[in-house]
Formats: structure tokens, C-alpha cells, sequence
């Protein structure tokens, strides 16, 4: 009896009904998407060529790489983690392809399936490393970084392999749809990504790890095992990667990719993505990738100096950044 | 004596929302004595000494100091006029020197570079003076003991210019012998003039050191004394306010005969050689000081510490184990509401949605690995709905939600997954009297359907009317267990004082 009293002014006021799926949607990737909006707008104005089918074909089939190392460090960021090999990674698992098929004449499945398994067996460790023993992932990582890159100099005596067609086919766009394997693959991999980030208990038990790994604890889960898992699928999404960007080259570079982890990481953060852990989406990710993809072609077709290029692309992450800083400080308020 | 006294309060009080942690406190303190002052947990000890350094803001009354007034902003303008406050968790800097832990505000400097030298000449000096002659200037003060990180804590106020010095719990961590050491500095400081208010739990201390005792009870003050007209029995009597005791509602066990848990020996870092038994539908209290012991008994239970002796034994679990991991006892039938809702028992930035079923995903909400989202909305729902949760809708974030709302959250997630034995630490902390009622009539049902209940609180009314036998920790150890028909205020508080009245 006494509780009603106390509660029937609030009793009413609750709503259960979650708030409509469609604006949810609009709220969360409204932004993102108006940015990219934005700069296609702009690049259409300033030059001819950007807004046809052939450049916007260009882009898509560029971004295979970066976009299957940003599910991967989506995954990490949200359990809290950092994953700093994936340059180094997907550069050894192209290495270990390349030279496989070229010295060795093995099949492209079978050399992928060992580029696969030693990327997935070094994000293993990075995880079982950094979540195991509670050391930073920043610092495991960092020393993965340095180790694949030299395992990949080791594998390929520091020269680059050339492939061929063997390997092309993978990055060539089919002629009936001109879109690449690789993008198709990409693509897929971001819906299952998301599907399993959103829908899965793995994926539930990522977000609350990253939220808070002691409440998780104390809720009677044992969490390590899922942080490894992580680590390990970011170091398969670089063996992807690897396949990715080695088919679109023909050739397996050792020097490749040095520097890709930071794009990578702009996009996930573009996106939205926390560093702190707890909060990503890997849908807004890839759209990060897509604002980073945008604007190199588009500053390159205008004509932009590889300098100046940097400064703009280093202020877009920025600028991103703060607005997304600023529009949870508004969430917040409100 | 015509001076006026070093600091008078008057009317002090400290709401925090609606609750009156602190109501009329009107009392004084001279220089040259140490005043000791004493109460029960939440008597607002704490909060009063916070209040006289400026670390908080008062809700209402004034203070005068020397006879001026004064009226604190914040900790600069109370140490401007003289007062140090040494509180219970420390605030060294760990990597720093103990040198430059002493002088952390005012490095002697010449244009912005440390003098060394001059600074460790310094140190030496206090430190020497406070007969800590076996502190080295130059060590860390992380690599210290934490007894001497205390002496140290204390020196840092010392060398300051000091009229008025504050300890809360100063001994908590000192050994008997450093203990005595820091009695002899502390007598000498007041012979010097210093005024010092003293807050502890052990009586003993207090009837030893002090020149005067005030207590408080509830946040009110009782009364200011004479140490030497008082005994520590009557000092009890005095905080537990035996008189002054509410009516008690009409309360009716559930207890059945059948045990639902057997704790045996448990012995886990601080905690001693614990044992006891929890019955089917009973709600079993524990109390004690903070410091007692209490949490760290559930820890060790639950798993959450691993304890390094003892045994557990549940109805599902007949020979006796220890849990390594919480999953381990949740598996066995446990479940437990952590102290720290915000530290360890709610995932603050997720949905109400997600706190709820987070438990009990497998294999309650999933299938194959698949969440099953509609099934999580609809306890989620029908959780709120029940714990009469006052939130907007359940895709909010627990974090914006009140301090009672969230601990509603809190317990609601084991209530889905459900258990046999579920542990409550401080279930009602800062909450306030409305959602207090619904948390007990929450565990009352529990109760009513064979659940055995261990609720851990510092606030004894709760424990009173809630529970059907209280059990007593003090110093570790639990020194006795109390029967609803034969409890009373008093004795609860003598046993919880037991193991610090020599």
C-alpha cells in the first residue's frame, strides 16, 4: 500500500516501448552518413569526373583491405583493447601467400589457408598476451607489430614476389556486376561483423567486457576467453586483408601496408567507435572507411599535393572526433 | 579560560538529496586537547570533519574558528587558517619520494628547479621529529609499508603550519607499536597548544588518549564529556541510543529447518576463521564496523577473492569447495548484489535491457548463440514493472537513472537468473526510504519462497527489522550470532566494539 503512494505519479510515466526502430537508425548513422554526403558533395562540385560510376568503382574496390581490418579492430576497440599488428599481419599473411604460390607452386587455397591460420594464431597470441596476463594491448601489439614485420622480411628475403593471375582474379571486379570478390567478401564480412556485435552472446559479452570487466566478473562470466577470441578474429580479418590487397597488387610487398593500423583506427573512431572500450559499431566503421576512401580519391582527383592531402585527411579525423564528442555531450544533457 | 574556543559549530547540517546525513551538530573543540569523537557507522563522524576542512560543503548552519567566523570553500582555505585533516584513505602520491610527498605543494625551488638537497634536508628534518628516523627521505612512497605510508600522511599535515589537526581512523593500519608511537607525537603536539579531533572505533584508544569525547548517533550529536567521567560501556550506550530505539514492524520468519548453506572456516586475507550456517528461507544479517571484515567474507564466498582456506557447501554442493571464479558459485546456486553497484555490479553506460538479462544470456536468452532480444525486452519490462523502477524506457542507460533505480537493476539481474542463496551487500546505500521499502519487501519474498538471504549492513535498524538472526563481525572474525528474540541494539554494539575495548 505504501509504495503506491509513493509511486503512482511515476508508475505512469513509464514506457516500455523501445523508441522506433527506424529513428534509431537515423540517430545513429545520420551523421556519419551526412558527412559522407558531404564530401561526395563537394568532390562532384569541384571536379567532373568524381560523382561517375567508374571512379565510385574504383573506391570500392580499393577498400577491401581497410575495411576488413576495421571489423577486426572494431571488435578489439569495444572489448577495450588496441590491435597495432594488423598492418604488420596482413603484410606476413600476403608474404606467406606470395610465397607459397610463386616459389612453391601451391594452390591458392591451400597457401591462403596457412596465411589464414598463422594470422589468426598471432592475433591469438597478441589476446592470450594482453588479456591472459592483464598487460596493455597497446604494448603486445606494438611488439607484434615489430615481430611480423620482420617474420614477413624473413619469409620473403626482403624482396617483393610477383604473383600474377593466379591471385588477380580474387581483386578484379566480375564483369557483370564490376564490383570485386574482395569487396563482396568485405561487405559481408561487415553485415556479419555487425550481426554478431548486435546479435550474438559473444558479441553481448564484448560490449559488457568493454563497459566494465569487473561487473562482468562479479555477474558470474568468465570473460577471457572472449577478449582472446577477439584478438584472434582481428588477426584472421588480416590474413583476409592480406588476400585482399596481395590480389589487388599481384604481387606480395613486404614493405606493404606499414602504417594501415592508424587508418584503420580513424575509422573505427570516425565511426564512432570508443577507445575507452564499451561502445562500436562495425556498420559505422565501414562507413569511416568510406569517408577515408572518399576523400584520398576525391583530393587526388582535384589534384591535392600528396602534403596537403595528409594535413586535410589528418584534420577530417579530427573534426570528426569533436563532433562526435560534442553530440554525446548533447546526448547527455538532454 | 576567556579566550573563545579554537572552533565552534553551530546547527551543522548535511542533507545529501533528502537524506540528513548530518542534522544540528552544535558542538566545540579547544586547542591543547584532543577531542575524540565517536559514533556508530553513518553516525556522520566522517561528514562532520569533512565539513570542518572544507572538503564539503555544509547545508546549512555556521562555524566560527578563533572566534572569527569561518566558512570554508574548499581544502586551501581551511589549511590557510590552520586546520590539517589526515583522512582514512590515503593521498600520497605513490611514485613520488616520501621528500616529495612532505612537500608537495611548496618544493623548495629556484626558478622552477628542485633543490634537491634542500628538499631532502627538509624531510629529514620533520621526519626525525616525528621519531620516523627509519624512513629513508629518497625511498618511494609505494615501497613503503602502509603503516608507515600513514606516519608519513600524517607528518605531510604535520609540517605544515598547523592549529587544528583532524585524524579519522588514523590506526586503522598501524601496528600497536606504531600506534603508541603516534600517541606520544599527538600528546606532545597538544601540550604544544595543537587541537586535534580524534575519530576511531577503538574505545580503548579513545578512553587512553582523549581529553574529551563527543558522540554522535544518526548524524545528531549526543553529547559532549569528560573521557575520564565516562566508561567505554557507557560510551555504547550512548551511540546505540538503546532508549531512543523506533518501533519495529511486525516482522515473520520464513526460516525453514533445512540448510541451504554451510560456510566452514573460511580465512581469506583479512577475514579469520569464519563459520557459519544459512537456512532455507531465512534472512541472515551481518554486521559490524567498516573494516570488519563484512565484504570481504562475501568476497571470499562468492569467489570474487580467492580465499586460502575454508569451505562452502550448498544444497546442490554437498562436499565442501571453495569457488575460484564467481562462475563457479553462480553455478552452485549463488548469486550476490556487490557493495559498489557503479564498480563491479552494473555495466553504467548499457541499457537497462542489457544489465538485466546479462547473467542469465545462456541459456535463458539465446539459442545456439543467438540472442533472443524479444524475450530479454519482455523481463526486462516486467522486471521494471515489478521493482517499480522509475526509468523512461528500457533501452535507457542504467547510469542516468537514481542511485535507488539502479540498485533495483542491480538485484533485478540475479532475480532472472535466480539462485538459492543470494548474497546483499549494503543493498540500500544511499537510497532513499521509498525504494528502501521496495528492496526489503523484495528480499522479504525471497524469503517466502525458500531462498536463504545474507545481508551484509552497516546500518543496524535495517538489519533489525529484515533479518531473523544478525551474525557480529569484528576485527576479521565473527564473534557472535544473534537470534531475533534475543537481540538488542546494545549487545549487537558491544560485540561489534568487542575485539577494540582492551
Amino acid at each position: 500500500m505504501e509504495s503506491r503512494k509513493d509511486h503512482a505519479g511515476f508508475v505512469l510515466r513509464v514506457r516500455f516501448v523501445k523508441q522506433s526502430k527506424w529513428l534509431q537508425i537515423g540517430i545513429q548513422y545520420g551523421g556519419l552518413i551526412a558527412v559522407l554526403a558531404l564530401l561526395i558533395a563537394v568532390f562532384s562540385a569541384c571536379s567532373k569526373n568524381f560523382l561517375q560510376p567508374a571512379t565510385l568503382l574504383t573506391i570500392a574496390n580499393q577498400i577491401p583491405d581497410l575495411t576488413f581490418l576495421a571489423v577486426g579492430m572494431t571488435l578489439v576497440l569495444i572489448v577495450g583493447g588496441i590491435d597495432l599488428s594488423v598492418g604488420s599481419l596482413l603484410a606476413l599473411s600476403s608474404a606467406i601467400l606470395g610465397v607459397l604460390m610463386a616459389n612453391y607452386g601451391w594452390p591458392i587455397w591451400a597457401a591462403f589457408g596457412i596465411a589464414m591460420l598463422v594470422a589468426g594464431l598471432c592475433g591469438t597470441i597478441n589476446g592470450a598476451i594482453s588479456v591472459g596476463w592483464g598487460i596493455p594491448s597497446f604494448i603486445v601489439t606494438l611488439g607484434m607489430l615489430e615481430i611480423a614485420r620482420g617474420a614477413t622480411k624473413v619469409v620473403t628475403s626482403s624482396q617483393s614476389v610477383y604473383i600474377g593471375s593466379q591471385v588477380e582474379w580474387f581483386g578484379q571486379p566480375i564483369a557483370s556486376l564490376r564490383l570485386s570478390p574482395a569487396f563482396l567478401i568485405a561487405v559481408l564480412a561487415v553485415i556479419v561483423g555487425q550481426f554478431v556485435l548486435t546479435r550474438t552472446v559473444f558479441g553481448r559479452y564484448c560490449v559488457a567486457i568493454g563497459t566494465n570487466k569487473e561487473a562482468v566478473r562479479m555477474s558470474g562470466i568468465r570473460a577471457t576467453p572472449y577478449a582472446i577470441a577477439v584478438f584472434a578474429i582481428s588477426g584472421l580479418m588480416c590474413g583476409m586483408a592480406g588476400l585482399a590487397q596481395t590480389s589487388r597488387l599481384s604481387t606480395a610487398d613486404p614493405n606493404g601496408a606499414v602504417g594501415i593500423e592508424l587508418a584503420a583506427i580513424a575509422a573505427c573512431v570516425i565511426g564512432g567507435t570508443s577507445l575507452m572500450g564499451g561502445r562500436g559499431s562495425v556498420v559505422s566503421s565501414f562507413i569511416g572507411v568510406l569517408i577515408i576512401q572518399v576523400l584520398q580519391t576525391g583530393l587526388a582527383q582535384i589534384g591535392v599535393s600528396d602534403a596537403n592531402k595528409q594535413i586535410i585527411t589528418g584534420s577530417v579525423i579530427v573534426l570528426a572526433v569533436l563532433l562526435d564528442a560534442l553530440r554525446n555531450r548533447l546526448s547527455h544533457r538532454s | 579560560m576567556t579566550a573563545p574556543p579554537l572552533l565552534q559549530t553551530k546547527s551543522l547540517t548535511k542533507r545529501y538529496g533528502s537524506v540528513n546525513v548530518l542534522s544540528d551538530v552544535t558542538m566545540h573543540a579547544r586547542d591543547g586537547e584532543i577531542h575524540a569523537l565517536v559514533g556508530a557507522n553513518g553516525a556522520g563522524k566522517s561528514t562532520l570533519c569533512k565539513i570542518i576542512s572544507g572538503l564539503v560543503p555544509a547545508s546549512g548552519g555556521t562555524m566560527k574558528f578563533d572566534g572569527n567566523d569561518y566558512r570554508p570553500e574548499n581544502k586551501q582555505s581551511s589549511e590557510s587558517v590552520g586546520i590539517q585533516i589526515v583522512q582514512q584513505e590515503l593521498n600520497l602520491i605513490g611514485t613520488l619520494s616520501v621528500a616529495e610527498n612532505l612537500f608537495l605543494t611548496r618544493l623548495p625551488n629556484r626558478g622552477g628547479v628542485l633543490r634537491g638537497r634542500d628538499l631532502h634536508h627538509q624531510a629529514r628534518a620533520v621526519l626525525d621529529r616525528f621519531g620516523l628516523t627509519a624512513i629513508e627521505t629518497h625511498t618511494a612512497v609505494e615501497s613503503l609499508g602502509v603503516g608507515h605510508q600513514q606516519m608519513v600522511e600524517i607528518a605531510t599535515a604535520l609540517a605544515r603550519d598547523c592549529r587544528l589537526l583532524i585524524l579519522d581512523e588514523p590506526t586503522a593500519a598501524l601496528t600497536g607499536r606504531e600506534s603508541q608511537q603516534l600517541f606520544e607525537h599527538l600528546r606532545r603536539l597538544r601540550d604544544e597548544g595543537v587541537g586535534i579531533i580524534y575519530i576511531s572505533h577503538r574505545l580503548d584508544e579513545v578512553a587512553s588518549l582523549s581529553d574529551r569525547i563527543t558522540i554522535l548517533r544518526d548524524g545528531r550529536f549526543v553529547e559532549t564529556r569528560d573521557t575520564a567521567s565516562m566508561t567505554t560501556d557507557e560510551m555504547i550506550a550512548l551511540m546505540s541510543g538503546e532508549e531512543a530505539a523506533g518501533q519495529i514492524a511486525e516482522h515473520q520468519t520464513y526460516r525453514r529447518d533445512e540448510i541451504a548453506m554451510r560456510v566452514r572456516q573460511i580465512t581469506s586475507g583479512f577475514v579469520n576463521d569464519v563459520s557459519f550456517d544459512v537456512r532455507r528461507g531465512e534472512r541472515f544479517g551481518i554486521t559490524g564496523l567498516i573494516g570488519s571484515g563484512r565484504t570481504e567474507l562475501l568476497r571470499a564466498i562468492f569467489g570474487a577473492d580467492v580465499a586460502t582456506a575454508g569451505e562452502v557447501e550448498l544444497t546442490d554442493v554437498k562436499d565442501g569447495q571453495l569457488f575460484s571464479h564467481p562462475a563457479d558459485a553462480v553455478a552452485a546456486g549463488l548469486a550476490m548484489v556487490t557493495e559498489d553497484r557503479k564498480q563491479n555490479g552494473l555495466l553504467l553506460s548499457q541499457s537497462i535491457i542489457t544489465n538485466t538479462t546479462l547473467c542469465s544470456l545462456r541459456p535463458q536468452f539465446s539459442r545456439g548463440g543467438l540472442l533472443r532480444i524479444g524475450d530479454e525486452e519482455r523481463i526486462a519490462s516486467s522486471m521494471v514493472t515489478n521493482l517499480e523502477t522509475h526509468c523512461e524506457h528500457i533501452d535507457q542507460s542504467v547510469g542516468t537513472l537514481s542511485g535507488g533505480n539502479q540498485q533495483k537493476i542491480a538485484i533485478a539481474k540475479w532475480l532472472v537468473h535466480d539462485a538459492e542463496v543470494f548474497l546483499f551487500d549494503e543493498p540500500t546505500r544511499g537510497i532513499d526510504v521509498a525504494a528502501r521499502r521496495r528492496i526489503y519487501r523484495l528480499i522479504e519474498s525471497l524469503a517466502k519462497n525458500d531462498k536463504a538471504c545474507v545481508i551484509v549492513s552497516s546500518d543496524l535498524e535495517e538489519l533489525l527489522e529484515t533479518c531473523d538472526a544478525i551474525a557480529v563481525m569484528c576485527d576479521g572474525k565473527m564473534v557472535e550470532t544473534f537470534q531475533r528474540d534475543k537481540w538488542s541494539r546494545e549487545k549487537i554494539m558491544q560485540a561489534s566494539f568487542s575485539g577494540y575495548v582492551s
